[in-house]
């Protein structure tokens, strides 16, 4: 029989009976309790496999790279050197101008998808197609990023002037009687950085639109009602109503991008794979693993400055989420 | 809604380990019987670089190997080897036979024997008298052979359309001529030059090449090695020297400048010979690209023509610089060995080369479609002395920054002095092991 079809019945039936028969097995093993121990010792029980999958997978690893971003490079003579990988990290060039790319993609990306989220949002909010609208807005979510980063590629592709422009805009460019610019070359102005974030922005705008667009319909429409009837102009229905209101949903929705942008990497490494000053950390990390013999001293000190980055906002948004259940 | 997904959750992650769990089993697959067993029904399992065109010419190289012993070849192509290898090595999850991205990390494979030797395996003998020595050569760790080329290129080919001039009566003999003639030929062309050397995250390699060249041809293949074993310093005259003419005569005689250069992939580089009026005279490139880009519709001969590499210091003219698809064996399975006997053989590699755009190591694979191919295949089995890639034969590290280097000096972000200092801080560090 096929291995593929023996592993398909395994998943499909053995999943669920392993499942069913762990809680069965709870149950067994809680006889042995008295019965009033019973409801305070279920929980934790029922909670153990997820403890177990989170140990192994998640904290085992971290607790991992962070012992090895301590170490020097080479696998098999690694010697204790401290904070010599940190220290590597704040003062080479190529590390300190993907921390300022990651900056700009971090400011750049919340903003812009916020912002457009926010619009769409607004503009679509009471109009006949407006599901249409969204579904369009929202399409490019599902579209894998190395698809993407192929997609754009052929927006931005640059042709020698005087040559047909295959590229979009190049091509838009030369209707119009301009020049054709190298879009993913030029790092004037951070330029290139800036086309890679248009395409996470066209990507994950749809994201915020979604979420923006639930809480729109969440506000009580006789709030809006009784402010219409006092007189007051659209525009400060949305000042002084609707946007204060959007407030804790905006702020779940930036942080979300906001680990969104520290951890870019796909469409950076497809497209120019960190050259052309467009570096950002998470493609260093993987340079530094993959190239040479590994350094994975310096890849595991990178990823931990990226957790470090991270874990806070992931925090605040934990708690901005909690805040906004208690709400509702 | 959310408490849906709790359920779910741990189901799909549940299922997720158990495809990954037996998914390991297959990777290891089983030894076979003894050295006479059958291998009908054995699978062995391939990774390689080649994709599109090239993989269709690999599997049907493999087909008659498959017919005649019943296994068959599992193949996957990736442009990412050198991470899958890797984390194969450091996982013990690995294919049976794979290509290998230089002889750099061969050794290293070899030395932490996860490759397996491959001298019981091949005749020895006949590959040995097949194969150019210095291919051999490059295959061993420790007077082992560790690796085959099982497809060859050579490099430094100057290809030119003969429309607008025909230089095969009578090639340019040095690099001054080349410049002079070419100028004095150049026609309605509209520059010396074609050059690109996008190539998406291994942008930068094709102008390692053409330093590489000058300095082999400038400098010789001592300074050559030296150099590229980290001996030698970027900072010195003689490498310096090949980045200047590099810069110099080429870039900034390139038809669109270096802009064009840095955006404009290496298969398609060339393509500018053909056109009317053509954008430039030469292009400088491996014999590989007469299988990509616009060259895959011309036809050889009346289209384009190559001719070798100028000579630069008189003696090192018949020095060749070469490259080529090294392939290494990780699990010594019946049907991987018999597979790898089979890949180097004359009869395997005709199949290869009668496609195009691909030269063999092995001399007595002479079924090339046509005189071109034919030409460069005699370049490399005549040649005296034989260098491989130096990039791809310096550590990692190295080679890629020496991509970015040529990235950013052709499109004039860095000087020539500027990446020579930053390529001296790499090679600082980059060759140490341990």
């Amino acid at each position: 029989m096929d291995p593929r079809l023996i592993t398909a019945i395994i998943v499909v039936v053995g999943v669920p009976g392993v499942l069913v028969g762990y809680i069965w097995g709870t149950e067994q093993l809680l006889r042995i309790f008295p019965e009033r121990a019973k409801p305070r010792i279920r929980p934790w029980l029922w909670l153990a496999p997820a403890f177990a999958f989170l140990g192994l997978f998640l904290v085992y690893p971290t607790i991992g790279t962070i012992i090895r971003s301590f170490f020097s490079r080479f696998e098999l003579n690694q010697k204790f050197i401290g904070f010599d990988n940190y220290i590597w990290f704040f003062t080479s060039s190529d590390a300190l101008n993907a921390l300022k790319n990651n900056l700009l993609w971090l400011v750049f990306l919340t903003l812009f998808t916020v912002a457009l989220g926010l619009l769409v949002a607004t503009l679509v909010d009471r109009v006949r197609y407006e599901s249409a609208a969204k579904s369009v807005i929202f399409l490019p979510l599902a579209i894998s990023m190395v698809a993407a980063s192929v997609i754009w590629y052929f927006m931005y592709a640059y042709k020698t002037p005087g040559e047909q422009q295959i590229g979009t805009l190049n091509g838009a460019l030369g209707v119009a009687g301009v020049g054709p610019v190298p879009w993913i070359q030029t790092d004037t102005l951070s330029l290139n950085t800036f086309m890679l974030i248009i395409i996470m922005t066209w990507m994950w705008t749809g994201f915020g639109m979604v979420i923006i667009s639930a809480a729109l319909k969440g506000i009580n429409p006789e709030l809006l009602e009784a402010a219409r009837v006092d007189g007051a102009t659209e525009w400060q229905v949305f000042r002084g109503i609707v946007f204060p209101l959007l407030v804790p949903t905006l702020a779940v929705v930036s942080t979300t991008m906001v680990i969104t942008a520290l951890k870019t990497f796909d469409i950076v490494y497809t497209l120019t794979n960190g050259q052309f000053g467009t570096q950002v950390v998470a493609n260093l990390m993987i340079h530094e693993m993959f190239t040479g013999f590994g350094d994975f001293g310096k890849a595991s000190a990178l990823a931990v400055i990226l957790l470090l980055a991270i874990v806070p906002i992931m925090g605040f948004n934990i708690r901005q989420f909690r805040a906004q259940e208690a709400v509702r | 809604m959310r408490s849906r997904w709790r359920f779910i959750t741990p189901v799909v992650t549940l299922g997720l380990l158990l495809a990954a769990c037996s998914g390991g089993n297959n990777a290891g697959s089983p030894p076979a019987g003894s050295g006479g067993a059958s291998l009908q029904g054995q699978k062995v399992t391939v990774i390689g670089t080649w994709s599109g065109d090239e993989q269709t010419a690999f599997l049907k190289m493999v087909k008659p190997w498959e017919d005649q012993t019943g296994a068959t070849v599992a193949y996957t192509g990736t442009r990412d080897i050198n991470t899958i290898l890797t984390t194969g090595v450091a996982s013990g999850v690995l294919p049976d036979l794979a290509g290998l991205p230089g002889p750099g990390q061969m050794a290293e494979y070899a030395q932490q024997q996860a490759l397996q030797p491959l001298d019981d395996v091949l005749d020895l003998n006949t590959y040995t008298s097949e194969t150019s020595p210095g291919l051999v050569k490059l295959g061993q760790v420790n007077g082992k052979t560790y690796g085959v080329f099982i497809k060859a290129a050579i490099k430094g080919l100057i290809w030119y359309s003969p429309k607008l001039h025909d230089y095969s009566s009578s090639p340019p003999a040095t690099w001054t001529d080349l410049l002079s003639q070419g100028k004095a030929n150049q026609g309605n062309a509209k520059s010396l030059w074609c050059l690109g050397i996008e190539s998406g995250a291994a942008s930068g390699w094709p102008a390692t090449d053409i330093v590489e060249e000058l300095v082999l041809h400038s400098a010789g293949p001592e300074v050559y090695t030296s150099w590229y074993t980290g001996k030698t310093k970027w900072s010195d005259p003689a490498i310096k020297q090949a980045f200047t003419t590099y810069y110099n005569d080429i870039v900034q005689n390139a038809y669109g400048g270096g802009t064009t250069a840095v955006s404009t992939n290496f298969a398609n580089a060339g393509d500018p010979l053909f056109k009317s009026p053509p954008g430039c005279e030469f292009f400088d490139q491996a014999s590989f690209i007469t299988g990509l880009g616009g060259f895959k519709a011309k036809k050889a001969g009346t289209d384009y023509n190559f001719f070798p590499f100028p000579s630069i210091n008189d003696q090192y003219k018949t020095a060749v610089e070469g490259a080529g698809d090294l392939f290494g064996m990780f699990h010594a399975t019946d049907a991987a060995k018999s597979l790898m006997k089979y890949l180097v053989t004359a009869q395997a590699q005709d199949i290869w080369v009668k496609i195009g755009g691909a030269l063999s190591a092995n001399k007595n694979a002479t079924d090339y479609p046509d005189d071109i191919s034919k030409r460069s295949a005699e370049l490399l089995a005549q040649a005296q002395s034989f260098v491989f890639d130096a990039s791809d034969n310096m550590p990692a590290d190295m080679n890629s920054a020496f991509w970015t280097a040529m990235v950013d000096l052709t499109r004039g972000k860095k000087t020539v002095d500027q990446v020579l200092s930053d390529l001296d801080k790499v090679q600082a560090t980059a060759y140490q092991t341990s």
